[in-house]
């Protein structure tokens, strides 16, 4: 049925429909409507039967959704940001075990500075945990993921993340359709643990393993990481056969076809870039776009077949490495190597701590591009004035104090002028 | 209590006298059919207080839950030691998730089972000092003001054993460890701190607290019974001698655990809705030196030069104990 709802109301509606037993929740922005909501309708019978735990922690969140996996209940949480820096060690762990967790992610930024606003930065610093990571473009989307992802950690035996812009996508009302208990239930088969504490037949779980066997242990992360590469575009086909409709999968393309500059994003922001491929497309320029779905695992294959006969690729992306540059753009380097005439890869990292990402500036870096003056890591509309600035005063100033509130007080945020 | 205590004075010794106890008075360990939940062929070391307490602690819940038991274990000595890939010592269903979330990975199955409609699975969390004092904490602290249904059990030996002896918030002013060497004019773990587990758990009001020590394992097995009675959040401290960390003859764990009790050292008490309603009662005072002397972590106590004055120092932490819990009270006079 077509809603005018907010992003947070449609997923906890979608996870309700998904009939999760154990529902684990601690709050953090923006993630806090899709637990509040859930709550409700636990608390009223709407979800039953379900157990709600308010948890003191995120780490105990994930925890307590490890304990109920293991115990063969069908299991979900959401976080975002610090929170899902906090759960960390239990969110390796999940995966280690290999519980079919789901969790939302609203991604957001991670300080320090304190920031609450939107980017990938939480999500990506998780790329390697073993948890399978999806990306959606939009509220439809992210209500469709969670069906599937559902679906797909069952089936894989992986936790997966379901990534969405944390405000953006949350905290924006527009037009879902949400299915109904019968579709859902007709797409989500119950939940058959692969692993359960059973005390008819007791079986150890998490026992300590040595050099011996680890190796092959952990190798069988990766490997379920590469069937789910075939599971995850095949359940999506499933998906679109019963609701009608393209959710999921791996990559989308936008006007690829005959594209030689593509821009690759991951998230909302695939809108922003395909209004900027229109544009471009008609100024003259073959431009296409690449919506990167999943990012673990990474589709290799399909981003090589998508960007392969490219000339040049932009990747935005809302993370970066400290110290190294684009994390997508990194990937996508390893989808082209030895590629012949490969296209030059620029990442421009954007949109950190929700910053706009406006297609006035994709457009000036896409010329920057055409004309062969990208660089291969761009800080989309960097104030380097102000940077150059501060890094004047911490070499000048034996004690230049904090540079947060030195660039805040320079930019007249805070008060006093810089020190 | 569910059954009457079981007073060992005719013996004359303090050995449990099983053979002496109308069968069913007698302990789950000296039931041929016992469930060994930890069985024989783990790697424990010679002595060691948790894998006995363990055994205790886990066949009592496995009689009073009629087998349906789950457990979840801390990162710690019990779970190394039992669990050597490809081999494990436990004969129930079993989890180990992490060091600090055994009280949430518990609530976990707790809730799955309530979901489920499983009201005849019981769940037990089990950890050692580290993990549920210090690292694991804020957990057990949520477990048991959600007042989650979860029996929770510290095996306390008062230290991080499996990492080599470190200190924890477990371990007793003056003794050395690994971070607390016998150095300098203050030698050992400083006075001032730590914390009581037990009475932070009391705190909670949650309905069940109680504290023992594998000296008496008659008591140990009664206050697990007693648990396994009720619902909600129950916790369950049993001071646990380790040979390795406490410099401590292996043929001395009962005899160490009996003294930690009997010094007043280690109040052994039980607590229903943060009161306490019993007390094991000093049957044979021991000044705290004689607990204290067989321990090399408190061997620089006595040489190269007597401290007398930090033995008094611990000594008054045992009167304080004493009048607090009345360990020397008359029963009668109590009651």
């Amino acid at each position: 049925m077509l809603r005018q709802i907010e992003g947070s109301r449609a997923v906890a509606e979608a996870v309700a429909l998904c009939r999760p037993e154990v529902i684990a929740a601690y709050p953090i922005s923006p993630q806090t409507h899709i637990v509040e909501a859930l709550s409700a309708l636990v608390k009223d019978g709407t979800l039953a039967p379900c157990e709600y735990i308010n948890v003191e922690s995120e780490f105990s969140a994930m925890s307590v959704c490890i304990g109920a996996s293991a115990a063969g209940a069908r299991t979900y949480t959401a976080t975002a940001s610090q929170g899902l820096l906090f759960m960390v060690e239990a969110v390796y762990n999940a995966s280690g075990l290999g519980l079919p967790i789901v969790m939302t992610v609203a991604n957001r930024a991670i300080g320090s500075p304190i920031n609450i606003w939107n980017d990938h930065s939480d999500a990506m610093s998780q790329r390697d945990s073993g948890w399978i990571q999806l990306y959606a473009e939009s509220n439809q989307e992210a209500l469709d993921l969670h069906l599937q992802a559902f679906r797909l950690a069952e089936e894989v035996s992986l936790p997966v993340m379901v990534c969405m812009d944390g405000f953006v996508l949350t905290h924006a009302v527009e037009r879902v359709d949400v299915p109904s208990q019968d579709e859902v239930d007709g797409f989500l088969p119950a939940f058959a643990p692969r692993q359960v504490l059973d005390p008819d037949d007791p079986m150890t779980i998490g026992a300590m393993v040595g050099p011996e066997a680890f190796t092959e242990v952990r190798y069988l992360m990766h490997a379920k990481q590469m069937l789910a590469l075939d599971a995850i575009p095949r359940i999506a086909d499933a998906f679109a056969q019963a609701f009608g409709r393209d959710s999921g999968g791996l990559v989308r393309g936008y006007r690829l076809a005959d594209a030689d500059t593509v821009i690759v994003g991951l998230g909302s922001v695939l809108g922003t870039i395909e209004d900027v491929v229109d544009d471009l497309r008609e100024q003259g320029h073959r431009a296409g776009a690449l919506a990167v779905r999943c990012f673990r695992p990474w589709p290799l294959d399909e981003v090589r077949a998508a960007l392969g006969t490219a000339r040049r690729v932009v990747v935005v992306e809302k993370a970066f490495a400290v110290g190294a540059g684009g994390i997508v753009g990194q990937n996508v380097r390893l989808a082209l190597d030895g590629v012949a005439a490969a296209p030059r890869v620029h990442d421009v990292i954007a949109g950190l701590g929700g910053r706009p990402i406006t297609s006035a500036s994709l457009h000036r870096i896409v010329a920057d591009a055409l004309e062969g003056r990208a660089g291969r890591t761009t800080f989309l509309d960097l104030d380097t004035g102000v940077v150059e600035r501060e890094l004047r005063r911490s070499r000048e100033d034996p004690r230049p104090g904090p540079h947060a509130e030195n660039i805040l007080r320079e930019a007249g945020i805070a008060g006093g002028g810089p020190r | 209590m569910s059954r009457p205590r079981v007073k060992f004075e005719q013996v004359g010794t303090f050995a449990v006298g099983n053979r002496l106890l109308d069968p069913d008075q007698r302990t789950v360990q000296a039931d041929r059919a016992r469930s060994n939940t930890l069985t024989s062929g783990h790697r424990a070391c010679q002595g060691c207080g948790e894998a006995l307490g363990a055994r205790y602690v886990l066949d009592a819940a496995m009689r009073a839950s009629r087998g349906r038991l789950i457990a979840a274990n801390a990162t710690g000595c019990l779970e190394v030691f039992s669990t050597p890939y490809p081999e494990s010592s436990w004969q129930l269903p079993w989890v180990h998730s992490l060091f600090g979330n055994a009280p949430a990975v518990a609530t976990g199955i707790a809730a799955a089972l309530r979901a489920k409609g499983r009201d005849d699975w019981r769940v037990i969390g089990q950890g050692g000092d580290g993990g549920t004092v210090d690292i694991g904490f804020g957990a057990l602290s949520g477990m048991f003001e959600r007042n989650d249904d979860v029996l929770f059990v510290c095996y306390d030996n008062e230290g991080y054993m499996n990492t080599g002896v470190q200190r924890s918030g477990a371990t007793p002013p003056a003794a050395r460890t690994a971070t607390t060497q016998a150095v300098g004019d203050h030698p050992g773990n400083p006075f001032g701190q730590g914390k009581s587990a037990p009475l932070i758990a009391m705190a909670h009001e949650i309905p069940y607290v109680a504290t023992a020590t594998v000296a008496d394992l008659h008591d140990l097995e009664d206050k697990v019974e007693r648990a396994m009675e009720i619902r909600g959040a129950r916790y369950l401290h049993v001071l646990v001698t380790c040979p390795l960390g406490w410099g401590s003859a292996s043929r001395d764990t009962i005899r160490i655990a009996r003294l930690a009790q009997q010094s007043g050292l280690f109040p052994v008490f039980e607590a229903e809705r943060g009161d306490v309603t019993s007390v094991a009662r000093i049957r044979r005072p021991v000044p705290v030196e004689e607990y204290l002397r067989p321990q090399r972590r408190f061997a620089h106590l006595f040489a190269p030069t007597l401290r007398s004055d930090v033995i008094a120092d611990i000594q008054a932490r045992a009167d304080r104990n004493i009048a607090r819990f009345g360990l020397l009270d008359d029963p009668e006079e109590r009651a």
